[in-house]
């Protein structure tokens, strides 16, 4: 058999091919359109903002609007800049995905490898927490967070997002681990390991790319999360998501668009860089185990 | 008392038994092969030695102590996987080393278990790899590995051959049947391939349906089935089975069938039971191993009693070293081990030499031996 050449392959036409190039190259710039102008308007002067020139690059270019969102810039009633606010998501967001992701694995492993009765009901109504509106709990979960001594705390976010990231990432290392060879953990068994040994030493080291989707979908989530932010935490507790939105809908003075465009990309930066350096292990442990490796 | 005793064992999943009583004991040394169809309860059973699975009435004693409930590393068992299951995460000494780790071995005995291992199964030049880069029959050696260095009472193989290619499988039973003949351990070895069950055992308990059928030599076994399902699932090509009238006739007793051409065929047993005179006049199974019906030249010189008939060939096989040749009695086919360069040929009459010694007979309706 001859080798498929691309001769052989029927030829798109050049007029056809500069023509899709075209179509793409416009598409790609509608999308990148509103990081342009998030862009470019946080490092320009207001007036020329004011001026009627959003579209266009800074005449003057200037970082002060970034050094005022993260300094000095009006949050509520006080001119911390968005610094503190940066570090309580940081506080909140660390903490609530290493324990749910810990919990989510350790769930994944009993739900496989150490199967009981009823389990499947019980991971049917851990499911079900996915899919419960964050709207319908705010109420209960206030009263909870109340009686736990927790309201208008960092710790008390941290339980919530907890709480309700145990479902997702126990879907995601349930359903990783239910194709990992039972007879491993069996051979470990025998080998005399015990529970959290199998766990440790045998599961976890082959878990990297459940791992890591499961931290950027849990660290994508809570870091973005605003209503949890703006219910539970008070004041000095609030998260980035709802400072930045106290910067924004601030009603007293003049709206400062530059540093407002700075701001949003300070609140967007942690997640973007989470994407760029893990993002090719997303995909590939999305794709796990659904094609036999 | 054996080494490893297995009283009365059942397993039940809810109301459902899937072994039924099974008992067996088996000495030091023993190499037991479990071997029966898929769905016997042979992994069952042997998962149930491992501690993988409870027993759910009965015994397991190894060594004389009883073994229900004891966790499976407490046992002193080494168990082979049918995938190897090898830790995909570890290299190969640490795989094999795993088992010590755990039960607090110091480093220094490891890696002295670790290198008489790893020479006696030549894989040295492996230890630093990972599983991943091994070919099946290395991944082999070093489950094998992993079981031997533990040193254990009992080792447990869980159809460890047939991840293999067809060539590999053969290597790699003789090897282990090596290893067993040096080293004098005793094993029980699940497969359901029924000529590594033959070559490899000590003994063999053939097993369908939950249900131990027989428990005994591979020799027994194969000339001495005990029903129609061992004589069956024994041997390749299987048990020739053919439907004959029982006539008793004085001391001697007749099977009486016919050939191809529909004449009349009379084969006399040879030193017939008393049970047997019962069934004159009935029809019943008689099985006939191919190697028994031959050419007459190719016939057993030291077995004292060889009918020879005249029957018409319908196919031949060329096998190589024999010439599988098929004809038929009382309508069924019925398979012949003839000498590779015989002339049979599909149409024509040639005598067939049936050693009567080996023949046996069958109860159709208990599918019980008979006699």
């Amino acid at each position: 058999m001859a080798v498929a050449s691309s001769d052989t392959a029927i030829r798109t036409g050049r007029v056809t091919r500069t023509f899709l190039y075209l179509v793409l190259l416009l598409f790609a710039l509608f999308y990148m359109l509103p990081l342009y102008v998030m862009l470019v308007n946080s490092v320009k002067p207001l007036s020329e903002i004011t001026g009627g020139g959003m579209m266009s690059l800074p005449q003057t270019w200037t970082v002060e609007p970034w050094t005022k969102a993260w300094n000095t810039a009006q949050i509520g009633v006080e001119s911390t800049g968005l610094a503190p606010y940066f570090w309580n998501s940081i506080k909140m967001v660390v903490p609530a995905v290493a324990i749910s992701t810990i919990l989510g694995a350790l769930n994944g492993y009993v739900l496989t490898k150490w199967r009981f009765k009823y389990d499947t009901i019980l991971f049917g109504l851990m499911l079900f927490a996915c899919f419960i509106p964050f709207q319908m709990v705010l109420i209960p979960m206030a009263t909870v967070l109340g009686k736990l001594g927790l309201a208008g705390t960092t710790t008390g976010l941290v339980l919530v997002h907890v709480v309700y990231g145990i479902g997702f990432s126990t879907l995601y290392f349930r359903n990783y681990y239910a194709a990992f060879p039972t007879e491993l953990v069996r051979a470990a068994q025998i080998d005399g390991a015990g529970f959290f040994q199998i766990f440790w030493r045998i599961l976890l080291p082959s878990s990297g790319p459940i791992t890591v989707v499961c931290v950027i979908w849990q660290f994508t989530n809570i870091w973005n999360d605003f209503l949890f932010g703006a219910s539970f935490a008070a004041g000095n507790a609030q998260p980035m998501t709802v400072a930045l939105n106290n910067l924004v809908q601030s009603s007293t003075g003049v709206k400062e668009y530059n540093v407002h465009f700075a701001g949003a990309i300070l609140a967007a930066l942690p997640t973007l860089l989470v994407y760029i350096v893990a993002g090719r292990y997303f995909v590939r442990g999305l794709m796990a185990g659904s094609v036999k490796g | 008392m054996g080494f490893l005793d297995i009283d009365n064992a059942t397993k039940s999943y809810g109301a459902v038994e899937v072994l039924h009583k099974v008992d067996i004991s088996v000495e030091e040394g023993e190499f037991l092969v479990l071997v029966g169809p898929s769905g016997c309860g042979k992994s069952t059973l042997l998962n149930m030695i491992a501690g993988l699975e409870e027993i759910t009435s009965g015994e397991i004693r190894i060594k004389d102590a009883v073994m229900n409930g004891v966790h499976p590393s407490k046992r002193n068992i080494a168990m082979v996987f049918q995938s190897y299951a090898l830790y995909p995460n570890m290299s190969v000494g640490q795989n094999i080393t795993f088992g010590l780790e755990m039960h607090g071995t110091p480093k220094d005995d490891r890696e002295k278990a670790l290198a008489d291992v790893s020479k006696l199964l030549q894989i040295e030049q492996l230890l630093d790899r990972k599983p991943g880069q091994l070919s099946g029959g290395q991944r082999q050696r070093v489950a094998m590995g992993r079981a031997l260095v533990r040193n254990p009472d009992v080792f447990l193989f869980d159809e460890p051959l047939s991840n293999l290619d067809a060539k590999l499988r053969v290597d790699m039973r003789t090897e282990i049947k090596k290893l067993h003949q040096k080293l004098g351990t005793t094993i029980v070895y699940v497969t359901h391939d029924q000529i590594e069950a033959l070559t490899l055992s000590t003994r063999i308990a053939v097993m369908n349906g939950g249900y131990v059928q027989q428990l005994g030599t591979p020799k027994e076994i194969y000339d001495n089935p005990a029903n129609l399902f061992v004589a069956t699932f024994m041997g390749s090509p299987s048990m020739n089975l053919l439907d004959v009238k029982v006539r008793a006739n004085g001391n001697a007793i007749f099977a009486d069938t016919t050939n191809g051409a529909g004449e009349k065929v009379s084969l006399t047993f040879t030193n017939p039971s008393e049970t047997l005179k019962s069934y004159d006049g009935t029809t019943i199974t008689l099985g006939i191993r191919p190697e028994a019906i031959t050419d007459p030249e190719g016939a057993d010189h030291r077995s004292t009693h060889v009918e020879k008939v005249e029957n018409t060939v319908t196919v031949t096989e060329p096998a190589g070293s024999d010439t599988f040749v098929t004809t038929t009695f009382g309508g069924k086919d019925c398979i012949a081990r003839m000498r590779a360069d015989t002339e049979a040929k599909a149409g024509q009459r040639v005598p067939f030499a049936i050693n009567m010694e080996k023949a046996v007979a069958f109860d159709p309706k208990s599918e019980a031996r008979i006699g």
